[in-house]
């Protein structure tokens, strides 16, 4: 009785409690503000987030309305970002482009991180399928992740479905790899093995003690991801292999502004900066979002 | 091993999609043709051998006859490779000059202009896309200046643009990395041992810091060769650069199968190589790895 209730006290002492770390992530996470860049960063983000679910219901132009009449025009009151060489309206189109590339990027991470997460836990967990999938993001990781989407586009096509897909096999490997490492110590760890003295299954273990503890460093993956997502998802629209081109995106309406660099360069600028502040603002919140769960962590 | 993954995946380029058959002959094509077709190409075998029909083939160079230039796929990559080599050097020339002094003088004179121009640009290069900066410097300096060719590959003047589109996030990359990890070897020990005995401070950063901060450097190196690679692709499709990237690209959109295998092939085992260089390079930069 007496030797029950030490072990037990220990598995208290030991474990990190799931609730305790919850709030403490969240006392962190309130202090947002006093970092200029990262507070500004997530009102970027958050006005472009509302910006992008409000975009069809704007008194603006749809993004397909074309009008010959209005080609090229520079910006102006009516169309504060200009028109492209279809007369169709920038703004309206860079806003719907965003709609694409928000979805796009979150679905591709979210897969991804499951993907990659699970793969991850199984590797770290059961030695048997731990070499066929570390063998596996050998091969992937010894390839430059953009070839390997063209490869995958050139098999199956271009399409906003393919493109998730082709994004979320090049990303998976980054989860697998990370929660592979933590899954190793963790599962070392004494509240492990209290856990499997208490007679735990080994899959009770791996997703009810082990998978909460290693949420932080998926989400910090997930959001640095999200970013280099949108960039490839433009620079695949771009080479025409990502969203096809009769859906605005990003990367879409770029590779039109091309052709009409000659006359015009609104129709480049504004898709291209709106890229850029994102990618820029995603980067700036992700790194502090790291530092800040870091600092709970130790 | 990894030569055997990316065997398998170059081969699967093909035939992920099911039946190749369909990808390869015009819609009309009536079911005879077709099962004609399916026989001389070999698609009616098993996978297995087809596979290994193609390692055949790989280690002969041979990935078949590109459907469009009508020769063989591997000389018609090997033709593309020499542009591609050009602005892949430099690009890496404008890597190395861009981040190395950047990165050096950020570490150095911590919390200076520099520190700052180097944070900014590590952001900001981050954070571009390469072909939103590319069409903006056509605009700036070929179209409105008219300093520089728009397009194409005349002279060393066309090279300008695309090296800097193409270096510019891998510049961005290292300079970052440079500064964070000269900045922590610059706090180390025998850094204060040698200025305490003397030494310049010139000497010091290069001889003591350089050597001991560059081996992280020259991992990121290894890795960025690939994105180099990778990003050559869009660069050249920006810029109709006659390299392996636009061709890539070319083959991928006109369905010209052999061409896309044998140029993700041999774009794969370039930076196979590449890598294996880097790692040997490690022990001569420092002798406490030696390989076996």
């Amino acid at each position: 009785m007496v030797d029950n209730i030490v072990e037990h006290s220990v598995i208290v002492v030991d474990a990190p409690p799931r609730r305790r770390a919850g709030n403490g992530r969240l006392r962190h996470l309130t202090k947002v503000w006093r970092n200029k860049p990262a507070f500004l960063s997530m009102v970027v983000l958050v006005v472009v987030g509302l910006l992008s679910v409000v975009a069809p219901v704007l008194p603006i132009p749809g993004p397909n309305t074309r009008d010959l009449r209005v080609r090229l025009l520079p910006p102006s009151m009516e169309h504060p970002f200009g028109t492209d060489h279809q007369g169709r309206d920038v703004l309206s189109r860079t806003l719907h482009g965003g709609r694409i590339s928000i979805t796009v990027s979150l679905v591709a991470v979210l897969l991804a991180a499951v993907v990659g997460g699970v793969l991850g836990l199984l590797s770290g967990f059961f030695t048997s399928v731990d070499n066929l999938i570390m063998r596996l993001t050998d091969v992937q990781l010894s390839f430059p992740s953009i070839m390997l989407a063209i490869a995958i586009v050139a098999a199956i096509g271009p399409s906003i479905v393919n493109l998730v897909i082709v994004l979320a096999v090049s990303g998976w490997v980054d989860y697998a790899r990370v929660v592979r490492a933590e899954v190793l110590s963790l599962r070392e760890r004494d509240f492990s093995e209290a856990a499997r003295a208490l007679g735990c299954s080994e899959a009770r273990i791996a997703f009810r003690h082990i998978l909460p503890n290693v949420t932080t460093s998926i989400v910090i993956l997930a959001t640095l991801q999200a970013a280099r997502f949108m960039l490839q998802e433009a620079g695949l629209s771009f080479l025409g292999l990502g969203v096809p081109p009769d859906v605005a995106s990003w990367g879409g309406m770029l590779s039109e502004a091309q052709q009409q660099i000659f006359i015009a360069w609104w129709p480049a600028l504004f898709p291209g900066l709106a890229i850029s502040i994102i990618v820029l603002s995603i980067n700036i919140f992700g790194d502090w979002l790291g530092e800040a769960l870091d600092s709970r962590a130790n | 091993m990894s030569l055997a993954g990316i065997t398998v995946m170059v081969f699967m380029i093909l035939h992920l999609s099911g039946d190749p058959t369909s990808l390869m002959l015009p819609l009309e094509a009536t079911p005879e043709d077709v099962e004609r077709f399916r026989h001389i190409m070999g698609f009616d075998r098993p996978l297995i051998s087809q596979y290994l029909d193609f390692l055949r083939g790989i280690v002969a160079g041979d990935f078949g006859e590109s459907f469009r230039y009508r020769s063989p796929a591997m000389s018609v990559v090997l033709e593309r490779v020499p542009a591609t080599a050009i602005l892949t050097g430099g690009a890496l020339l404008v890597t190395l000059l861009v981040a190395i002094p950047l990165g050096v003088l950020a570490a150095v004179k911590k919390d200076s202009v520099w520190d700052r121009v180097a944070t900014v640009l590590a952001l900001v290069g981050q954070a571009v896309p390469g072909f939103f900066l590319a069409i903006m410097m056509i605009y700036v300096f070929a179209v409105r200046l008219s300093l520089v060719p728009t397009y194409g590959f005349s002279g060393w003047r066309s090279l300008i643009l695309p090296s800097i589109t193409l270096g510019l996030y891998s510049a961005a990359a290292l300079t970052r990395l440079l500064r964070a990890n000269l900045s922590e070897v610059l706090r180390q020990d025998y850094i204060r041992t040698a200025t305490a005995k003397g030494v310049t401070r010139r000497i010091m950063v290069i001889r003591h810091g350089m050597r001991n901060a560059f081996l992280p450097v020259l991992t990121l190196l290894g890795i960025q060769v690939g994105v180099l690679l990778g990003g050559s692709v869009i660069t050249e499709t920006v810029f109709a650069w006659p390299g392996l990237g636009r061709l890539m690209i070319q083959a991928v959109l006109n369905r010209d199968y052999p061409v896309v295998q044998a140029a993700v092939f041999f774009t794969a085992i370039v930076f196979l190589v590449i890598n294996f260089l880097i790692d040997l390079l490690y022990s001569v930069l420092d002798p406490r790895i030696r390989y076996q």
